[in-house]
């Protein structure tokens, strides 16, 4: 396991990771490759309002160019006006404004929960918006994972998401990223591909695998959240800090999304995830927008599904079941309890880097007017120490944020996930239930036809009785067969959660341990620089 | 005895000098005459000091004594020197603060309401911090106090002023009330009367270089300082709010542990200690920066202000000196009442020329603490810092070998 190291200095310019360095190896790259592009601002189009015309050129198809990392360039591509982003040097705007993530409730985001692979996380380039490459923890070759071994190929794939840049203008516009994918498995034509993708295309991908798979049991990874919020401010062509914070967030949750996703042994063979990742042009996800038809459609079944939930009492009979649910629950819990303070701390750490380094300016006032030479010096050294731990800070918030906090609200999800699978179970039981009751009565009616009177109808009907009865009988023996396979499923799934959600955070724990170590290393070095400082003072 | 603090390690007010406590203040100690507070009470909403004095001058009764003293009857004592003109050319040590103890009352009160809401073990912990800050806050009004006593003892000229040994010795109860609401009237007109009167001083342009000098440092550093202190107080917040949540966090870790089935649970139990331990030490990190920084440079603030006071009176005894010698060439040009205005001058100027050479000397002895107490300051302060960073990271990596060797 890479150890976490720490990010590079420069402030100002939102430095981006470049793919092509990653191409290189599947080790979470050491930051200092960190490249610095213009970062170009696009508008992703969260659409409340349905639209019908199909934008496709505006989802302007990169023509492979992977090698050559356009760096200055992108224009091409873009359909857009492009719009560079200078990120002002003014460290006082760095937190200025606290993007609040408004989530739509997106019925999308119900299904459930991958036990797909964690997320990697690698450490954070606290110039500015770095936010850490997914990779080594979706290194699959040290897992042992009997699902690869099936594949026949080891699981060897990589997924990144990039470059987001702003196409079209006003309420229209929206941001498109480039997603690279990097593999040897042989489900897909080429080694190394990339397409160019909006939010909503990532949406319509989740909600086409939870409608084909949650219903059976298996763990889809929820797509990150919608956010009107961020994203208006987005589109209305708000270039600050806030915003770019914005988009790096969203651009890492996509790609953990997606590296989720593919580790998901039957996920990566479906069709639409192959589709989405090779395909040049998506047919635009229109269903995803919250007041479509289908929108609606689905919050209607949504609130179906919570009467539902609460009127049926389902005898469990497995015990582990319960257990596993009860579990689930508590580990909710407290992990959305743990998830709002560490939130909390990165907030009083951004904090405490601003005030650091409002305190070193004062320090410095101090230094300059003091009189006495050898003490003024000496302050001012206080001041620029000062100066360097706040940026320590400032780092250290990065990390506290992309690691654990980022960490802590997938997970949260992905529970919520795991429990809607749960429900289906119990729905798939209560529909065999249903079966069997129907049943029930069509051989009560048969029985009460043996007795009827009119003899020139009764075969008629004992005839269609009996047709009735067939097919309810086949009914019960699906609804059994499916009770039993979403069960299977379940327990399958459970287990390569759990086996993930270890690993995961292990993973990542050991990294956000790891940059607090450096953080300590470095004030070390600080103080140790300032000491003969101060004692020099005569 | 004072209670130590409730946290493991090193007391933090241990690390002083044991005799007193010159915090802020770099005072030579004197066999002839040493003051500290020996023990402190705190009780309803006051604090009794133990004042206890070791001399050999033959002024006092005995050789070492003690008595009791509340905050009110050190502000006597101070403001007693700022009215007496024979002080006039001095730099008066600055009184100490009140004890302020209602934030952290408060705090504890909202515990004690909402202890039904949480845990067991989450109520002590909260319980066991909120004392351990009133400890603190405590202990540092306590250190005020002291400083203030000391420099009076160290002074040539105050050490010897009778106040102070009744102060020192008289065992009663000095019967100092705290100013009523008229008395608290007239301070606040004498204030604005003193800062209208203050400009105009402060625009007389001194012949002497030197004052000159030091009416414009003081100024700017007096500003600068209320600044450095104001940031410094908001950056030692953020500092505790955020060991605040790494305590929360721990908590939250130790659930998580003992629920968790899988194999997380020793992980995360072990993560949930480390976090335990290491805000304690950033929790103390954040305590030693107020005590070094933030005190000092609230000290300074008030002992520039001082300073400033200073050179108000040497200011106006400037202007008045001046204003003698008009009258003087008045009277002697009319020939009316010369002897009276000789006089007057001449008091004006002994007084004038007295506070000059004291306060010369004052502002240079000034500038010789300072430096002294913000050397001291500055390299405990790069010490502790040291100190617990190295504490921390010895614990992260330790930690971490643990959890590294398990996986």
């Amino acid at each position: 396991m890479t150890a976490w190291e720490p990010p590079d200095r420069p402030r100002s310019r939102l430095a981006y990771c470049c793919p092509e360095k990653m191409a290189e190896d599947r080790e979470p790259p050491p930051l200092a490759d960190a490249v610095q592009t213009d970062f170009r601002e696009v508008e992703e189009g969260e659409d409340l309002f349905v639209s019908t015309v199909s934008t496709a050129e505006q989802l302007s198809p990169t023509s492979p160019e992977p090698a050559s990392f356009p760096a200055e360039d992108i224009s091409t591509n873009s359909n857009g006006p492009k719009q560079e982003i200078l990120l002002d040097d003014d460290q006082e705007d760095l937190f200025a404004e606290a993007t609040e993530e408004v989530s739509l409730d997106s019925p999308e985001r119900e299904p459930i929960l991958s036990d797909g692979p964690s997320p990697a996380i690698t450490p954070v380039t606290p110039t500015v918006i770095i936010t850490p490459r997914v990779d080594a923890l979706f290194d699959r070759s040290l897992d042992e994972d009997e699902e690869a071994e099936e594949n026949g190929d080891t699981f060897d794939m990589q997924i990144t998401v990039s470059d987001p840049e702003k196409v079209g203008d006003g309420m229209n516009a929206y941001m498109a990223y480039k997603v690279t994918t990097k593999t040897s498995l042989s489900l897909f034509s080429r080694n190394e591909f990339s397409v160019k993708r909006r939010f909503s295309d990532f949406l319509g991908l989740h909600s086409k695998l939870a409608s084909k798979y949650m219903h059976i049991g298996y763990i889809v990874p929820p797509a990150p959240e919608k956010s009107i919020v961020g994203m208006t401010k987005v589109k209305v062509g708000k270039e600050d800090l806030s915003s770019a914070e914005f988009v790096e967030k969203r651009r890492s949750a996509l790609e953990r999304y997606l590296m989720r996703t593919v580790n998901h042994p039957a996920l990566v063979k479906d069709p639409d995830v192959i589709q989405f990742l090779e395909n040049t042009e998506l047919p635009r996800a229109v269903s995803t927008q919250a007041l479509s038809g289908a929108g609606i459609l689905r919050m209607v079944n949504k609130a179906a599904d919570a009467v539902n939930k609460m009127t049926i009492k389902m005898n469990e009979s497995d015990a582990w079941f319960e257990e596993k649910q009860q579990q689930f629950e508590n580990l909710d819990i407290q992990l959305r309890k743990l998830h709002a303070s560490v939130e909390s701390l990165v907030c009083h750490r951004k904090e405490l880097s601003v005030n650091t380094a409002s305190f070193a300016k004062s320090a410095a006032m101090l230094g300059n007017s003091e009189d006495h030479t050898a003490l003024s010096r000496a302050l001012s050294q206080l001041a620029e120490v000062e100066e360097k731990i706040d940026q320590l800070h400032h780092e250290q918030a990065y990390a506290d944020f992309y690691l654990f906090s980022e960490l802590l609200g997938d997970y949260v999800r992905l529970i919520t996930a795991v429990k809607g699978v749960f429900d289906q179970r119990m729905k798939t039981w209560s529909k065999w239930q249903d079966a069997q009751v129907m049943l029930q009565r069509k051989r009560e009616a048969e029985a009460k036809l043996q007795y009827a009177n009119k003899p020139d109808k009764l075969q008629q009907a004992k005839d269609e009785i009996k047709e009735e009865i067939e097919e309810w009988e086949a009914k019960v023996q699906q609804g059994e067969r499916d009770f039993e396979q979403i069960s299977k499923n379940i327990r399958r799934e459970v287990e390569r959660f759990e086996k993930q959600r270890v690993k995961d955070f292990k993973v990542v724990i050991i990294k956000y341990l790891e940059s607090l170590v450096h953080t300590q290393q470095q004030l070390i070095k600080y103080w140790e620089a300032f000491l003969p400082e101060a004692k020099a003072i005569a | 005895m004072m209670q130590e603090g409730l946290d493991d390690g090193p007391d933090f007010l241990s690390e002083e000098d044991r005799g007193p406590r010159a915090v802020n203040v770099d005072l030579q100690t004197d066999a002839t005459l040493q003051v500290d507070i020996s023990d402190a009470l705190s009780e309803r909403d006051k604090v009794k000091f133990t004042v206890h004095t070791k001399s050999t001058l033959p002024n006092f009764k005995q050789n070492e004594f003690s008595v009791v003293r509340q905050h009110e009857e050190f502000i006597w004592l101070h403001d007693s020197f700022v009215e007496n003109e024979e002080y006039a050319g001095f730099i008066i040590p600055p009184a100490p603060p009140r004890p302020d103890f209602d934030a952290s009352r408060e705090k504890l009160q909202k515990l004690g309401e909402g202890e039904g809401s949480m845990t067991k073990e989450e109520f002590t912990k909260m319980k066991q911090e909120l004392e351990a800050e009133y400890l603190a806050i405590f202990k540092k009004t306590v250190a005020m106090h002291e400083v203030f006593l000391c420099r009076v003892a160290a002074h040539p000229v105050l050490r010897k002023d009778l106040n102070f040994h009744v102060f020192l010795e008289y065992n009663q109860d000095l019967s100092v009330r705290g100013k009523n609401k008229k008395e608290k009237l007239e301070d606040f007109f004498k204030n604005v009367v003193k800062s209208a009167d203050g400009v105009i001083v402060a625009g007389v342009k001194d012949v002497d270089d030197f004052f000159e000098h030091e009416k414009t440092f003081l100024l700017e550093y007096h500003n600068r300082v209320k600044d450095a202190s104001a940031k410094s107080d908001r950056m030692i917040r953020s500092h505790k709010s955020a060991a605040d949540d790494i305590n929360r966090i721990a908590s939250t870790l130790y659930t998580l542990g003992t629920q968790d089935s899988t194999d997380m649970c020793k992980f995360f139990l072990k993560v949930s200690e480390l976090f335990e331990k290491t805000r304690k030490i950033e929790a103390r990190v954040a305590a030693d920066e107020d005590l070094k920084l933030a005190d000092l440079l609230k000290y300074y603030l008030r002992e520039s202000q001082a300073a400033k006071d200073l050179l108000y009176r040497r200011g106006r005894a400037l202007v008045d000196y001046e204003n003698a010698n008009k009258a003087l060439d008045k009277a002697r040009a009319k020939n009316k009442d010369v002897l009276q205005a000789e006089t007057t001058q001449q008091v004006c100027c002994q007084k004038f020329e007295k506070i000059s050479e004291s306060a010369k000397q004052e502002l240079i002895d000034f500038k010789t603490r300072r430096v002294a107490a913000f050397r001291k300051n500055l390299v405990e302060l790069a010490e502790l810092e040291l100190k617990h960073a190295k504490g921390n990271l010895q614990l992260l990596q330790s930690c971490l070998a643990v959890l590294k060797g398990d996986t």
